[in-house]
């Protein structure tokens, strides 16, 4: 059940956004992707959640290919992303925001839907407790019934983690779920991102925030340049000479 | 609505030929259903999917042209040829679904229009088949059990339940996952792919499913009026199914409804009190100020008002 991604190459027009990157996200871990702005982070979300088509390489969940496939297929088979700008269904209550997530889980066909079948109420009532119990979960029961675009930035960003966990997904993908919220709302995240992961769900997430990345992270893999420049142990990454360099520049010249 | 209401409405247009007394307001009647059923159809792609059709007229005519040729030259029964209207119009928009597969806003608008105008011109230039602008007169009533529907009453009725039918798959589908399928489409695409909500497979069912209820309307249209021309294919009916469903509310189950009896009723009840120069920029007025005091149409503005009513 490893995510892996293989030799991805990435060109838009001449500017190489991704060259033979190639990782592997353990299965259960908490796998964090770092590295300064233009490091291709979100480059490597997008392609390896259909948005994007690589130039070069493949991506491969458990063994079966990815690449090519559209988005949907890609969450049909429990790879399921976030954004990296908050991404809600503004018009909807938070409800029925939750309630879209949970579409693969409805089976309710065309022909069905206009015949009425019974069985589809008994089906639709299951959904709503569904979204009541993930709602719960983030700790936004209590906004179920508010328009989504009305909630505070930190809520909408949990409106969005709802909407991903409703999907079910084996690897959960987060672009920066922690940006732009308060350090205590980064707190109740880190503890949900680590909840999630009890639960079995194999997180791969991207973020500025160095020590939310360091204190959830099993596994940190750096980019620089469309490049790898280290993977391993948080505490060992902190301490690499190319991820310092890539940060803060290379040292001064002693001479 | 509440289920009272519902029920008070039922009743009302059940009984509605008990209290028209004229003809002509039975007309109105008649011909306000059959927006009904076209701006129900329109509200499927507009409101729901959230993708704007200008080339709708053109399933509307598919439909009002199918039924009148199978039962001119084909001599069929009107039922089944009621039957074909529906599934060609329905093929026509299942073709122009699968063309925009890609295409959103400005780009979907234009394969609509471009659609409307070549199936517009077909109907003009194919004369052996269309009778081209002189159109086809003679299109036979409806007969049920070998009743002839031919009375405005009995036309009425059956108007009627092609509208009931209408809202019923309309209410069905967008209470649904299919309907909520719709709505993400609408509200935000990326995201809905994201959580495995195939985009363009839903795209292409409302089109579908809209595109039929058009023809629905179209065949309705055919067989009340006995004549189709291509006239069926005028911008003007596309431009009244926008009005009334952005007038009335899109997105919602009752706003196109409200939109239809509101824009069939008002230009008549004007044309007995003025001019026709008058009569025009009344309309015109009236459009405006709803759009510009109820930008989101009127029976969203009244749930509005409801909500705040109750808290």
């Amino acid at each position: 059940m490893t995510l892996a991604v293989r030799d991805l190459a990435v060109r838009f027009g001449g500017v190489t956004a991704l060259e033979a990157v190639t990782f592997d996200v353990r299965p259960g871990s908490i796998t964090s992707v770092i590295g300064p702005n233009g490091a291709g982070k979100t480059t490597a979300f997008n392609v390896i959640t259909g948005y994007l088509r690589p130039a070069g390489g493949r991506v491969t969940y458990d063994g079966v290919p990815l690449t090519g496939l559209r988005p949907s297929a890609i969450a049909r088979r429990g790879i399921v992303r976030t954004f990296q700008r908050t991404s809600v269904f503004p018009a909807l209550s938070v409800e029925d925001n939750v309630l879209t997530g949970l579409h693969l889980r409805g089976t309710a066909g065309f022909l069905e839907v206009l015949a009425g079948r019974r069985r589809l109420a008994a089906e639709e009532s299951g959904l709503v407790r569904d979204a009541a119990a993930i709602l719960e979960f983030v700790g936004l029961a209590h906004r179920r019934r508010e328009r989504a675009s009305a909630l505070p930035y930190g809520e909408q960003r949990l409106v969005e983690l709802a909407i991903a966990l409703a999907a079910r997904p084996r690897v959960l993908l987060l672009d920066e779920p922690g940006a732009g919220m308060t350090g205590a709302e980064k707190t109740v995240v880190s503890g949900l991102i680590r909840k999630i992961r009890e639960q079995g769900v194999t997180v791969l997430l991207v973020e500025h925030d160095m020590r939310m990345v360091m204190g959830i992270s099993d596994t940190v893999i750096a980019l620089n340049g469309g490049r790898v420049i280290a993977e391993g142990a948080p505490a060992a990454i902190q301490a690499h000479p190319d991820v310092i360099r890539a940060y803060l520049g290379a040292p001064r010249d002693p001479a | 609505m509440t289920r009272a209401g519902g029920w008070l409405l039922a009743a009302a247009a059940l009984t509605l030929p008990l209290w028209l007394s004229s003809a002509y307001h039975l007309h109105v009647a008649i011909m306000a259903g059959i927006f009904g059923v076209l701006a129900l159809s329109l509200n499927l792609l507009l409101g729901f999917a959230g993708q704007l059709s200008l080339g709708h007229a053109a399933f509307f005519g598919i439909g009002a042209y199918t039924s009148a040729l199978l039962t001119l030259k084909g001599e069929w029964s009107f039922w089944p040829a009621l039957a074909a209207a529906v599934a060609l119009a329905g093929a026509a928009g299942w073709l122009v679904g699968r063309l925009s597969l890609k295409l959103r806003g400005a780009y979907f608008v234009l394969v609509t229009i471009s659609f409307a105008g070549v199936i517009s011109l077909v109907s003009v230039n194919w004369i052996e088949l269309t009778n081209g602008p002189l159109g086809l007169p003679g299109v036979p009533a409806p007969e049920l059990f070998g009743w002839s529907l031919r009375s405005k009453t009995a036309y009425y009725y059956l108007v009627l339940a092609g509208l009931a039918l209408s809202y019923l798959v309309s209410a069905r589908l967008v209470k649904s996952r299919i309907g909520r399928a719709f709505v993400a489409l609408r509200e935000n695409e990326p995201l809905a792919e994201s959580v495995g909500v195939d985009v363009t497979h839903y795209l292409v069912l409302a089109a579908v499913v809209s595109a039929g209820m058009a023809g629905l309307g179209g065949s309705l249209y055919a067989h009340y009026t006995r004549f189709v021309s291509p006239e069926v294919f005028l911008f003007t009916y596309t431009v009244t199914m926008v009005v009334m469903v952005v007038a009335g509310g899109k997105g919602t189950l009752a706003g196109p409804l409200v939109g239809a009896v509101l824009f069939t009723v008002l230009p008549e009840a004007l044309r007995a009190a003025a001019s026709w120069q008058w009569q025009m920029l009344a309309y015109g007025v009236l459009l405006v100020l709803l759009v510009f005091f109820l930008p989101r149409g009127i029976v969203p503005a009244l749930q509005a008002l409801r909500r705040r009513g109750a808290s």
